[in-house]
């Protein structure tokens, strides 16, 4: 349907950044080679590429956030784009202007690319369904959708650490499954990649309806679920969780669910811990894991900037038709 | 209706004519005089033939009747009028309207319910009867006042989608209803557990991350109103019911012998949780279309009759409305004008034969409005469709007649064309 084929012009290039879910494996593996080459720029002392020079890079952010609008920005000006910073605030947004009228504007002041995140799944895919036809779109967050940078940085953190064979990898995604689109996007993209086991890890209030479907095996219990597995992520647990029934307490969450040292025992004995960020330390693992040495949660941070510019320099790469 | 000085002397003939009501199906001409059936086979003595409705090869079925169809005034006419939507009515071979009250204002005094009557009478394409609200403004608090809204001409009570949080309000409510002999129409819908979602609670919802509405809110919902049913004693229908176990539920009542109806919606019984993977706003319906299985099981229901009609449950839009990200679109179809070729369609599936789809759309919705309509009985009303069940057309921009182009539907051939409407024996449609 088009929306598989929104995200890929006609020669299987990358057009848009949608979500995992409709690209091919060769297309990850070649997102994460691309990603190799420019980590090695990021590590130089002049930090730039000049690829992107001239490309205006709107960051349009509905939803607050620092990391991932930051980690963009540097991917951006790493490959020498100029950058606005938009955030639109739900009070503004209240004003009246409908995002359409939004993206209208913007597209007037002739824009190459929207990095977008909003807070209603599906934003991604409307807002690359409705611009104009030489503007790329990347999904920076859409609701409970899809995050997939975030999904391709730790693949790329995943395969630095354990090799490019996925196969041979237990992975267990611990926490808020069901209102967490960074675990949907690494689920897809944990199992296009063939990852041997991915499994979910939560009390049943946090697992979405016929999780089994998207390829996981779902646990409730903590040291069953991550017991000889090779990766642990743990997502972040929002505090109104709390509000609407689905936890009685950050202290039973972390007593059940919370990643400790003596919990990581169940685990391969070279397990690593990831995590998107930002931590909730004392709920979702204590100090003494994220900071200890299994822990690559800075990794994935660094990490981030590489496979943005990755991902954006191919979504912006010369289409078929030369531009204006 | 009022201008009997339009009204001829009419002969359709050469069709095949199907009443479910009389459990007629042959082909035989039809004479209509003063608005009314008067003669089935052969003329009348003396009739003279003013207008002669040539019907071969065609059906000929008393007019259909919606039970649930917004037109949107009063409130919205940027989406539709009465004007618009009485006249796509009548292209689609509907003769008979059911608006439930969730105008603005909310059919709750008898000034509105005689507002709209006036509008429709001022199109004169369709009748358009009312639900009167069950509450006051709808507001789940205060009984509106229905002897006078019965007077006012209102046909039944309900809520409409607004949902009754207080099981005792609703309780008094039903029983102040069936102290009037109104028939109370209910939109099954738990608030609570429908979570401000939309998309049905299951593999694609979770898959793209839409809040999920459970199979319980419905369910949860249609439970609680049984117990109350049996308890008060109303006459209950329940609108539009969406999953395989809430039909179950009604039919278990039905077989107890409770006083309890249900319809399906055209668009449950052709769309399905799977056709919203592409974010397709047209897709965004409340209740939430849901699995392909529930899909089945309301089409086995309406087979079997434990749902005994058919609606359009119309809701036409203005374009801007889908134009959001899904979550953030309104809900509901455009479906006056696909009504009748989507229900064609399942008599080619042999999902339902001929004789059973009309009467889903004729008999079955007059009965539980308690309407003199949906029949070809000699005496009664001349609203009569005719269509020939044969002819390819295409929906799209130049053929929707509804003002909402809001339907997945659009650019779908369809076979069965309406081509003649009659209302009240008045020539309210004819293609060409």
């Amino acid at each position: 349907m088009s929306r598989d084929n929104l995200q890929i012009d006609g020669n299987g290039q990358l057009r848009h950044f949608l979500s995992i879910s409709g690209l091919s494996r060769q297309l990850l593996i070649d997102i994460l080679d691309t990603a190799e080459s420019f980590a090695g720029v990021t590590e130089q002392t002049v930090k730039k590429v000049p690829l992107l020079r001239g490309k205006t890079i709107v960051n349009l952010f509905f939803e607050a956030s620092t990391r991932t609008r930051t980690t963009f920005e540097l991917a951006a000006k790493r490959l020498s784009a100029d950058v606005l910073n938009i955030n639109i605030t739900q009070s503004s947004a209240s004003k009246g202007e409908t995002l359409l009228d939004t993206l209208r504007n913007l597209e007037a002041m002739h824009v190459d690319m929207f990095i977008v995140r909003h807070a209603d799944s599906g934003a991604a895919h409307f807002i690359a369904q409705n611009i104009a036809p030489h503007v790329s779109v990347i999904n920076a967050g859409d609701g409970r959708h899809s995050h997939p940078t975030q999904a391709m940085l730790d693949m790329f953190t995943i395969r630095r650490v354990k090799g490019p064979d996925f196969g041979r990898l237990r992975v267990a995604i611990v926490g808020d499954i069901t209102h967490s689109r960074v675990a949907r996007s690494q689920i897809h993209a944990l199992n296009l990649l063939n990852t041997g086991e991915v499994r979910i890890v939560a009390p049943k209030t946090l697992i979405p309806a016929h999780a089994e479907a998207l390829g996981t095996h779902v646990f409730h219990d903590l040291r069953e679920g991550i017991k000889d597995v090779d990766i642990i992520i743990m997502l972040r647990l929002q505090h109104e969780r709390m509000q609407g029934a689905l936890l009685p307490s950050e202290h039973e969450y972390f007593e059940l669910f919370g990643l400790t040292e003596s919990k990581l025992a169940y685990a391969s004995p070279d397990v690593t811990v990831m995590h998107p960020g930002p931590i909730n330390r004392g709920v979702e693992m204590d100090s003494e894991v994220a900071d200890g040495p299994r822990s690559v949660i800075l990794e994935q941070v660094t990490h981030g900037i590489a496979v943005r510019m990755a991902i954006m320099s191919m979504a912006m790469s010369p289409k078929e038709a030369p531009v204006n | 209706m009022s201008n009997d000085d339009k009204q001829h002397r009419i002969r359709i003939s050469g069709g095949r004519h199907i009443d479910p009501a009389n459990n007629t199906d042959k082909i035989q001409d039809i004479y209509v005089a003063a608005g009314k059936i008067a003669a089935l086979g052969r003329a009348p003595d003396g009739f003279n033939v003013e207008i002669e409705i040539d019907a071969s090869d065609q059906i000929v079925c008393p007019g259909l009747i919606d039970l649930c169809a917004r037109l949107r005034e009063p409130g919205q006419e940027y989406k539709a009028t009465i004007a618009s939507e009485s006249l796509a009515a009548a292209s689609g071979g509907i003769t008979t309207l059911c608006c439930p009250p969730d105008t603005n204002p909310v059919i709750d005094t008898p000034a509105v319910t005689e507002f709209i009557r006036l509008r429709a009478a001022a199109a004169g394409k369709a009748r358009i009867v009312t639900l009167a609200a069950l509450t006051k403004g709808l507001g789940g608090e205060q009984l509106s006042e229905m002897a006078a809204l019965k007077k006012a001409g209102c046909v039944g009570v309900s809520n409409a989608t607004k949902p009754l949080l207080n099981s005792l309000i609703q309780r008094r409510a039903l029983e102040y209803a069936a102290t009037y002999d109104l028939t109370v129409f209910l939109y099954a819908n738990d608030h609570w557990l429908a979570n401000s979602g939309c998309a049905h609670e299951g593999r694609v919802a979770t898959r793209l991350g839409l809040p999920g509405i459970p199979e319980a809110a419905e369910t949860a919902a249609v439970a609680r109103d049984l117990a109350l049913i049996e308890q008060t004693g109303v006459r209950a229908h329940f609108c539009r019911l969406t999953t395989g176990r809430a039909v179950q539920m009604v039919a278990r009542a039905q077989f107890d012998g409770a006083e309890v109806t249900a319809d399906a919606a055209m668009p449950y019984l052709y769309l399905s949780e799977v056709d919203i993977s592409d974010f397709d706003s047209q897709c965004h319906l409340q209740p939430p279309l849901r699995t392909v299985e529930d899909r089945q099981r309301l089409r086995d229901a309406l087979q079997q009759g434990t749902l005994s009609a058919l609606c359009s449950d119309h809701q036409p839009h203005e374009a801007d409305a889908k134009l959001r990200p899904f979550p953030a679109t309104e809900p509901g179809i455009s479906g006056l004008d696909s009504l009748l070729p989507l229900s064609l369609q399942l008599v080619d599936e042999q999902a339902i034969n001929m004789q059973d789809l009309l009467h889903r759309l004729t008999a079955g919705p007059a009965k539980i409005l308690g309407l003199p309509y949906g029949t070809m009985t000699i005496g009664a009303s001349a609203d009569i469709c005719i269509f020939h069940p044969g002819m390819i057309w295409q929906l799209d921009s130049s053929t929707i007649q509804s003002r909402g182009h809001n339907t997945p539907f659009m650019g779908r051939e369809f076979k069965g064309r309406v081509t003649h409407t009659l209302l009240a024996g008045n020539l309210v449609y004819s293609l060409d």
